[in-house]
């Protein structure tokens, strides 16, 4: 966005915010405020709702109530494209890549909103067409060799390593500008050698980027070695938030990913 | 005299692969004066093997030069439709009827010409001229305002269109007082209907045929494409259907009885030369070629590989789907616009839906998402089923001809077990491959926290 943002502005401001599917309330009063620079966790068993409030905040689904604000703007029934461009990137569960397009255009079709000429200028391959086109291209390629991603850039995204297709997605999410990116499940599929990476590479770019962070993750080591804030989500409720270290020790949290019992056990 | 003609044929069919292989090559040279003295060879050889007899006959006989043109424009219906099909995943069977569209249109911008009415070319052109600027004028003015819905924003271009029709209609009858009286009879042509200023007129029918499918596409293709494109594909083709009725009505229903409805239009000037259809196709080739390799061609690809993610880069759908459609109708346009003026004759059953799906067997035959597929198919097709089969076939009975519509289905369906991406798949040949990316030296060897 253009306009300069207030610094104490959160930069997302999730309140009451439901998702009812028929009868199933999937997501129900989901509070949250996130602070520009933070790097948050959203955590919950399978099921509780956290991929849904992902796609709310995204615009893929419209809210049954509820207000979301980015950087103090509301941005429920706007488009997802216009989310994105407002700056909002994300990654999906099970990742969804371009299969079929070269590891470079999945980035350079991020550039698509500010690639510098029109469609008239690409038709007629004006000057303009050219220099726009070459910056652009060079620009993808020296985000791809940031993520270590420029040795594939000719290749089919399908035929990557499951890893570099996890990066490679973040890569694209990245290459749209964000300022808030949510991760759903990046680590899902990785081993713990990735895992550590990824880590890694959560940190870099977030410092890199002047990132603020919202992810979701089931790998506990993930989660608790990174994030600063945790929200604990359980049938569509948040049941508890706090440092990784709280929310280790809640109850709550304990009981909602073992069953009701374990908490005394614990 | 059967295995002569069957060797014949399938040299003619090698030769014109690899005349298209020729031209993709010389076009896609790096230097600007083999590409212009390639494709003015081009053009040559096709012109010259018109001309040039041995024997009795010209090399490309009357037989075989009416393939050709047919096969001309066939590349550019199927053109389209692999842009909207194959390129951005959305299935169409209304490809015949902006086919059907351009080729009526530009007919009768013609026919009237040299009948001594020039309202075809003034209420078209101006037409289209206008409702392009009403369309991008309500679009700039809707995404000003954001959050239209869709179904208000179609009333306004509705409504627009009609003011439009209704206005180049008062300009036409207007001014053409002025202009008939040079255009003549088709008995003794006017200064303005012959030569030049006939090829000029010519020229301007197709683009404006082009133009005003593409404008019909526009409206038909707003509520349809952004309202969600499961029903796409049925209704395209009832879309088709339509068209196809209007014909048959032409005289009746519509104000035109130059068209004749079902008994079909006559007397179109055969203005298509080799020299026009050329241009055309390769016109289509070209700007197609550029929009796939552009930002926005790479958009149409994202909103073909996934949706979802399209969207989560910022990728408007409905109008990335909606441009796409535009301007594969437009390509249909030109197409039929050319053949209308090379077959001189114009009849609905041409445009019947079930006849429809022959572009659709061309581009899922040539690779969906391939060029050079469905260039090659639509001259393989016209050549190998039109050409040679109809040929064989004719000699074994006069019903024969029909088995033809039995053997395309079963050649599309071992096609489909055999190959499913289509003969071609995803290849592109000389100047319709992705442009080559110089791969870069690291400058930003990344910290090595990014180890991959
Ligand atoms: N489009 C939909 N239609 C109907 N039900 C849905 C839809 N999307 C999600 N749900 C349901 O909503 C509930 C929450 O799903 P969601 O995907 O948000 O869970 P999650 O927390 O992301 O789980 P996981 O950890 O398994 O990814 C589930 O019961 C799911 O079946
Ligand atoms: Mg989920």
């Amino acid at each position: 966005m253009m306009t300069p943002v207030n610094p104490s502005t959160p930069v997302l401001e999730v309140t009451g915010l439901a998702k009812i599917f028929g009868g199933l309330r999937a997501v129900s009063d989901f509070n949250m405020t996130i602070q520009k620079g933070e790097l948050v966790g959203l955590i919950g068993p399978n099921g509780a709702g956290k991929t849904t409030a992902f796609n709310m905040i995204t615009g893929l689904y419209f809210p049954t109530h509820g207000e979301i604000k980015f950087e103090g703007t509301s941005v429920v029934g706007l488009q997802p494209h216009e989310i994105t461009r407002m700056g909002i990137g994300r990654t999906f569960q099970n990742i969804r890549l371009f299969s079929n397009l070269s590891v470079l255009d999945n980035v350079r079709i991020a550039y698509h909103f500010h690639s510098g000429y029109s469609l008239t200028d690409g038709i007629l391959r004006n000057a303009n067409y050219s220099k726009n086109e070459r910056e652009l291209t060079e620009k993808t390629q020296d985000f791809l060799s940031i993520f270590h991603l420029n040795k594939f850039e000719g290749e089919i995204a399908k035929n990557l390593p499951y890893g570099q297709q996890r990066r490679l997605e973040i890569a694209r999410a990245l290459a749209c500008n964000p300022h808030l990116l949510l991760l759903d499940e990046p680590a899902a599929g990785m081993n713990p050698k990735e895992i550590t990476e990824l880590m890694d590479l959560i940190h870099f770019i977030r410092e890199k980027f002047d990132l603020t962070i919202l992810l979701i993750e089931h790998q506990m080591r993930l989660v608790m070695d990174i994030c600063e804030k945790i929200t604990v989500l359980d049938f569509g409720e948040v049941i508890a938030r706090g440092t990784p270290v709280e929310i280790q020790n809640n109850p709550k949290v304990v009981e909602a990913y073992l069953g009701k019992g374990a908490a005394n056990v614990a | 005299m059967e295995l002569g003609f069957l060797i014949g044929s399938v040299v003619k069919i090698g030769a014109i692969l690899a005349y298209l292989y020729g031209l993709l090559w010389v076009l896609g040279h790096k230097k600007l004066w083999v590409k212009i003295v390639g494709v003015v060879a081009a053009f040559a050889i096709v012109q010259l093997a018109f001309t040039i007899t041995i024997g009795d006959s010209t090399i490309l006989n009357e037989f075989d030069s009416g393939l050709v043109f047919q096969a001309a424009s066939m590349t550019m219906i199927a053109l389209g439709l692999n842009l909207i099909y194959g390129f951005n995943g959305q299935f169409s069977l209304g490809q015949w009827g902006f086919y059907g569209i351009g080729a009526y249109t530009a007919a009768d911008i013609t026919f009237r010409w040299i009948n001594g009415d020039s309202r075809g070319l003034l209420v078209v052109g101006i037409g289209s001229i206008l409702g392009a600027v009403m369309i991008l004028g309500i679009q700039k003015w809707l995404s000003r305002l954001r959050g239209v819905p869709v179904l208000s924003a179609f009333t306004f271009y509705l409504f627009g269109s009609v003011l439009v029709g209704a206005v180049a209609v008062v300009i036409g009858n207007a001014l053409n007082p002025a202009i008939s009286p040079l255009l003549g009879s088709a008995y003794e042509p006017g200064p303005l209907s012959q030569g030049i200023w006939l090829q000029i007129v010519y020229f301007l029918a197709i683009i404006f045929a082009g133009v005003f499918a593409g404008e019909v596409s526009f409206l038909f293709g707003l509520p349809v494409l952004s309202l969600g494109s499961d029903y796409f594909g049925i209704a395209t083709l009832g879309f088709t259907i339509i068209v196809n009725t209007l014909m048959l009505n032409s005289d009746t229903i519509l104000p035109f009885p130059e068209m004749k409805g079902g008994r079909g239009m006559i007397g179109i000037p055969k203005l298509t030369t080799w020299f026009w259809a050329f241009f055309f196709m390769l016109m289509v080739i070209i700007i197609m070629r550029n929009v796939i390799h552009s930002s926005t061609g790479r958009t149409i690809l994202a909103v073909r590989e996934d949706e979802t993610a399209a969207k989560a880069m910022g990728i408007d759908l409905a109008s990335t789907k909606l441009l796409t459609f535009v301007i594969g109708s437009f390509f249909a346009g030109i197409g039929g616009g050319v053949y209308a003026h090379y077959i001189g004759f114009l009849s609905p059953g041409t445009f019947d839906f079930l006849a429809g799906f022959n572009p659709l067997i061309i581009v899922v035959f040539g690779g969906l998402g391939s060029m050079t597929g469905t260039i090659a198919a639509s001259f393989g097709w016209i050549f190998f089923l039109e050409g040679l089969l109809r040929v064989l076939l004719g000699q074994m009975g006069p019903d024969a001809p029909t088995w033809r519509f039995v053997l395309y289905p079963i050649v599309l369906l071992l096609l489909m077990l055999i190959r499913p991406q289509g003969l071609l798949g995803t290849v592109e040949w000389g100047f319709l491959k992705a442009p080559f990316v110089r791969p870069r030296e690291n400058q930003h060897t990344a910290s090595d926290v990014v180890e991959g």
